[in-house]
């Protein structure tokens, strides 16, 4: 920091400031990318069998090579890209959420939103057994209609964040259920399918499952990073917003939608992953302190959560664990984290 | 809110008391209908279920006979109902009991994280410390259920303005989270079954049996006996703290009196049936609007009525999706999560 100062007087120490800000901004974020990859290419080593970078190479190339072919090319390539990709929508959706509503606990999947997404999809799977692109769409639709079923029951002069979130709660309940009511009827099912409903899981991951995932991330996540300016300026309020030339009813429509629909993806695909868009937002703000859009470092934050719980879950117990009981066992202490911080500081939740 | 002054000593000779002798009647009335409810719902619990039974094997299966599948399964029928109402009668009476004590109009053992509680202790219980009889599964259910409630209020309580409904609900949610992630961790690797998995996740009434219900039944009567001695206390309790001491109560005492009586209800009900959420927020709630907010009536109702309603909802449990059956626990949360909305919306903004 002083060495700064010595070696580069500036004519406005505000602007090099600001400068150093956005470099070490940067830089965390940089560290944030290559922990994901590692752990990324981790996920298609680690295993059964152990496959060196060298093999998991030829195979990602599409080389044929004896053995890791099946094991890397059909097993476990879709399984990390499925947590690659689901984690990412999980953080990038979670913290626009957070942002928009201005209240660290008003993630989707608090707030009910995976739930309804996760009912339609078990639903569509277990009760009228469409395939997978149809259960998307499904999942897309209940979670939009949840979304706007919350915020027309929290409206009363006006939505208030804490209403908001009470409502979601019980909104979440009554999903939660409904999810329950589907498993215990399709009773001859196996403990870890229903966990992948239940908690959210990787398992079982195939290209027609990972696939739309890919596409709606592909659309709907530079969609999202284009408002990000405009979502930053509107946490400022409605009318400084729309005075900075902010158009604040269209930003929030496309914002609320695209984040919507990421979360729908990913929960058709992964099941409700417990806590990662609440969990993405709090770290990612933590390691890359404050002052700026979290979109990115979020998103980057939501898949080293999924990749390394996943890793975690599936390597160092005993038992294989499907992702969201990790997630769900780290999350909460955080949620009761905040909590206590929130109460202490005396703000207002 | 005039309702609260029943606590004062009766005084027969004004228009008020005589307007209080006619609702006395009332409310007697209320309680004697929601009785004729539950025996209806027993009635109808025994005779509808899954199966379809015939109603000469009913009668006969209850006066004892054995012979065919049909009398078999009203044989089996019988524990259960009385394990439904046992359950809703507790888990009705705890409800009203920790509204009551927190002020809240949230606080429900479900909502509150209490009945998770206990059902993650009782499950850590099995797995690590060879625990496997019905008499230590209640004990260590109401452990885990009294440290759960301690908790979830010390962390709904910090900061400004106290227990409020919002903190109260986020930190019981938190907590529920936590918890039964925890018991799919501890149960994922022990059993593959989804029948025994499901139980300690979602409460339900189907493993019913007379040992059952005779071990629970001493705690749920000492929770229940402990809960009516506070009745009247609860009723200065609602006027604020500073008054309920004005007015003679021992607060701190009454607090810790009901708290032992609610945390014990819902314990012993987990133990024998899982966690059952939000019959113990609907049911106060409803019975409020019969009789008002005096204790002394209020926590029988209550009891009964919470009776009914889980009875009722196992019954609908088992009807709806034939040949399988529903858990109660997914019942009575699709019936109380609307509830639960209702009340937020109804809140002011200021008391969130």
């Amino acid at each position: 920091m002083s060495t700064a100062y010595a070696t580069r007087p500036s004519p406005s120490p505000l602007r090099a400031g600001r400068r150093r800000r956005v470099a070490s901004r940067r830089r965390a974020a940089a560290l944030l990318g290559v922990l994901v990859l590692t752990l990324f290419a981790l996920s298609l080593m680690v295993g059964q069998t152990f496959y060196g970078p060298g093999e998991v190479w030829r195979v990602v190339l599409g080389q044929d090579v004896p053995g890791a072919s099946f094991t890397v090319g059909t097993l476990r390539l879709p399984r990390a890209v499925l947590g690659l990709v689901a984690g990412a929508s999980l953080g990038i959706a979670g913290v626009t959420f957070q942002t928009m509503l201005r209240n660290p606990l008003a993630s989707p999947d608090i707030i009910g939103i995976s739930a309804g997404a996760s009912a339609a999809a078990v639903v569509g799977i277990v009760v009228l057994r469409v395939d997978e692109a149809l259960v998307s769409g499904m999942a897309i639709v209940a979670a939009l209609v949840t979304a706007l079923v919350i915020y027309l029951l929290a409206y009363r002069d006006g939505v208030l964040g804490t209403r908001l979130i009470l409502i979601g709660i019980g909104i979440a309940a009554m999903l939660d259920s409904v999810v329950a009511y589907v498993i215990v009827r399709a009773a001859a099912w196996d403990l870890q399918v229903a966990m992948r409903w239940l908690t959210g899981s990787l398992n079982g991951a195939t290209w027609g499952i990972v696939l739309p995932l890919v596409v709606a991330a592909a659309v709907l996540m530079p969609a999202l990073l284009a408002q990000s300016r405009q979502l930053d300026l509107l946490q400022h309020g409605d009318d400084t917003a729309s005075a900075l030339g902010v158009r604040v009813e269209r930003t929030r429509l496309t914002v609320i939608v695209a984040a919507v629909a990421l979360i729908a993806f990913a929960t058709a695909a992964a099941g409700p992953i417990a806590f990662v868009a609440f969990l993405a937002g709090p770290i990612a703000a933590r390691v890359v302190g404050a002052g700026g859009s979290l979109m990115i470092p979020a998103a980057l934050t939501g898949a080293l959560l999924v990749l390394a719980a996943d890793l975690a879950g599936q390597h160092l117990f005993g038992t294989r664990y499907p992702v969201g009981v990790i997630t769900g066992v780290l999350g909460a202490p955080y949620l009761v984290y905040l909590l206590i911080r929130t109460n202490r500081a005396g703000g207002s939740l | 809110m005039t309702d609260t002054l029943t606590a004062a000593p009766p005084d027969a000779a004004t228009p008020a008391a005589r307007r209080r002798v006619g609702t006395r009647a009332y409310r007697l009335t209320a309680l004697v209908a929601a009785l004729g409810a539950l025996v209806l719902a027993g009635v109808l619990s025994v005779t509808f279920g899954a199966r379809e039974i015939a109603y000469a094997d009913l009668v006969a299966a209850l006066g004892g006979a054995q012979d065919n599948i049909s009398q078999a399964a009203v044989a089996q029928r019988v524990p259960r109902t009385f394990l439904a109402m046992l359950v809703g009668a507790a888990l009705g009476l705890a409800g009203a009991v920790m509204q009551g004590v927190t002020r809240n109009p949230l606080a429900d053992p479900g909502i509150l994280g209490v009945t998770s509680g206990s059902s993650l202790a009782v499950v850590v219980g099995i797995a690590f410390f060879g625990l496997s009889t019905s008499g230590g599964y209640i004990w260590v259910a109401i452990l885990g259920a009294a440290v759960a409630a301690a908790v979830v209020y010390a962390i709904g309580s910090m900061g400004r303005g106290g227990a409020t409904p919002l903190k109260l609900a986020l930190a019981g949610a938190a907590m529920s989270a936590a918890f039964s992630s925890l018991v799919s961790a501890i149960l994922l690797p022990r059993i593959q079954v989804m029948d025994s998995f499901r139980f300690w996740q979602i409460g339900g009434v189907g493993g019913a049996t007379p040992e059952k219900i005779t071990v629970a039944l001493p705690f749920l009567l000492g929770g229940t006996l402990l809960s009516f001695l506070v009745a009247r206390g609860l009723n200065s309790l609602a006027l604020g703290d500073d008054l309920a001491a004005g007015l003679g109560e021992r607060v701190a005492l009454t607090r810790a009196l009901a708290a032992v009586g609610a945390v014990t209800l819902c314990g012993a009900a987990t133990a024998v049936a899982g966690p059952i959420g939000f019959v113990g927020l609907v049911v106060p709630h409803a019975c409020r609007l019969v009789v008002g907010t005096d204790h002394r009536w209020l926590l029988p109702l209550s009891m009964l009525v919470g009776a009914v309603l889980l009875t009722l909802a196992d019954v609908v449990g088992r009807v709806v999706a034939r040949p399988a059956e529903v858990d109660v626990g997914i019942i009575t949360a699709l019936i109380g999560a609307p509830v639960f909305i209702i009340i937020v919306r109804r809140m002011r903004a200021r008391a969130l």
